[in-house]
């Protein structure tokens, strides 16, 4: 398979964009105007993300399905209302993260937002689970376009009344252009915003409306500077098989139901970590000064003793800063406690900081 | 002040008498993108003839910023390493990196002008 282009890769290329490869997919890493005016327009108006490369994947079943995908997803999907969505996993057989995802509740089924790089080796594990009376699909012939900031609300409602209604983590489908599309109030950048899923015939013609309203493209570059600052983990970064929901901090994000009851994979690791705690934990960090510690940076105890790495770390534009996350040791995971940083060869201070870095203004 | 000389790694130097003024091109920050942290080395320092001399970090990736010429540094930049987006605006004005007493003057020989720097940033563009 040859390098991939979304539906709108001529228009970015008409805005200026600098493209990279990522997960096989030609895509732009910034605009013409750079990565932190792109970070702070979208915190500070709003601008518009093609996130068309992650993957839609329709399911659709009887109440068996909800069953198969309980045992690799640790939500209640059983209490899941139609139209509302919940950030979940894919588990493997050790409660390994195979990938992070979004699902929703539709009328038939399920509809779940995959990551691009994982989307295929996805698939392939979800349907080792599924029957033979379960649909699946993974429409490539819509795109996702993500619109976030605190304006998103009011220029989206302009053109599809209705939007503002909608509450964080819910969706809804809406027409537009004598077509219907669905759009989720949901995002990845720690603002108020949307996703809307749009044919890539109409997708065009959406994108010509929020720039002609002052909506900014941001490229993958800012995209990953405002999901850091927001202490949102990167798949293939911060998450990968190794790691569980435990050990990644993300235990907010299994059911309390499914914490109780189990059924899923892992579930006998999981539940054990969650009882005792795990050795090493998801912990966000704040390095002293303006330096910035990147992904592999080594990181040490006061002692000088070895306690863990970066998985990600970038300057924050919005908290002036540079920030961080990685894993540490559990007994150094206390917010306030002092690390060394080796960057370079050299040692520079830092230490362990609440999560997230940036507070968000979603709309509940 | 002579006239600047480039560096294939797109640095440039300026030289007072014996004291030489090194920096990064606007070719090079635009490469780079939004500039976040920036490293200079301290006075008393010795540099060899393209060896690393100090750090440059935008939002994307780090890079090292070597220097076109041998010599002792007597002065880093504290104000860009205080404000590094500064070099964005005025890489090639007040945003200098470092400042050497240079060694030998014939190593700005196999430097370029600014014509030719300007030929060899379009034949490799990246």
């Amino acid at each position: 398979m040859g390098v991939q282009k979304t539906a709108l890769y001529d228009l970015h290329k008409s805005l200026g964009a600098k493209f990279v490869p990522f997960a096989g997919y030609e895509m732009p890493i910034q605009y013409k105007d750079g990565i932190v005016k792109e970070h702070i327009s979208t915190r500070t108006h709003a601008g518009f993300f093609d996130v068309s490369h992650m993957g839609q994947f329709f399911l659709e079943g009887d109440e068996t399905l909800v069953e198969a995908l309980e045992k690799i997803i640790p939500s209640d999907l059983k209490s899941l209302k139609v139209n509302h969505s919940k950030y979940s996993f894919l588990l493997n057989d050790n409660g390994g993260i195979i990938d992070d995802l979004i699902i929703t509740k539709t009328n038939k089924g399920f509809c779940i937002i995959l990551n691009a790089a994982c989307k295929e080796n996805d698939i392939k594990h979800i349907s080792q689970f599924l029957g033979q009376n379960h649909k699946y699909l993974l429409n490539n012939d819509l795109s996702l376009i993500a619109l976030q900031g605190p304006k998103s609300v009011e220029i989206l409602e302009k053109l599809i009344p209705g939007v503002s209604e909608l509450k964080f983590m819910t969706g809804n489908n809406f027409s537009y252009d004598s077509e219907s599309l669905y759009v989720t109030r949901s995002g990845y950048t720690g603002e108020d915003g949307f996703e809307i899923s749009i044919s890539n015939k109409k997708v065009n013609n959406l994108i010509d409306f929020l720039i002609k309203n002052g909506v900014k493209p941001i490229g993958l570059g800012a995209r990953d500077t405002l999901r850091l600052e927001a202490g949102l983990c990167l798949y293939g970064h911060d998450l990968n098989e190794k790691i569980n929901p435990v050990e990644a901090n993300l235990k907010w994000a299994i059911a309390k139901k499914r914490k109780e009851s189990g059924g899923f994979n892992g579930w006998g690791k999981i539940k054990n970590l969650l009882t005792n705690g795990s050795e090493k934990i998801r912990v966000g960090i704040k390095p002293e000064g303006k330096v910035i510690a990147r992904e592999n940076t080594k990181i040490f105890s006061s002692n000088s003793e070895e306690i863990g790495f970066v998985t990600s770390g970038t300057f924050g534009p919005s908290v002036n800063a540079p920030v961080a996350m990685g894993y540490i040791k559990s007994q150094f995971s206390e917010i306030g406690t002092l690390i060394k940083l080796e960057i370079r060869g050299k040692m520079y201070g830092g230490k362990i900081s609440e999560l997230p870095f940036y507070k968000k203004s979603y709309v509940k | 002040m002579s006239e600047k000389k480039f560096s294939k790694k797109h640095e440039w130097v300026s030289l007072e008498g014996d004291i030489a003024t090194i920096g990064i091109t606007k070719h090079a920050t635009e490469m780079l993108g939004d500039i976040v942290f920036v490293e200079v080395p301290d006075a008393g320092k010795s540099i060899e003839k393209e060896g690393q001399a100090a750090v440059v970090e935008s939002t994307k990736a780090a890079s090292d910023v070597y220097s076109p010429i041998s010599g002792e540094v007597t002065e880093g930049n504290k104000a860009i390493a205080d404000d590094p987006s500064s070099v964005n605006a005025d890489p090639e004005g007040a945003s200098w990196f470092f400042k050497l007493k240079i060694k030998d003057k014939g190593e700005l020989d196999s430097l370029m002008s600014k014509d030719e720097y300007d030929k060899f940033c379009k034949e490799n563009p990246s």
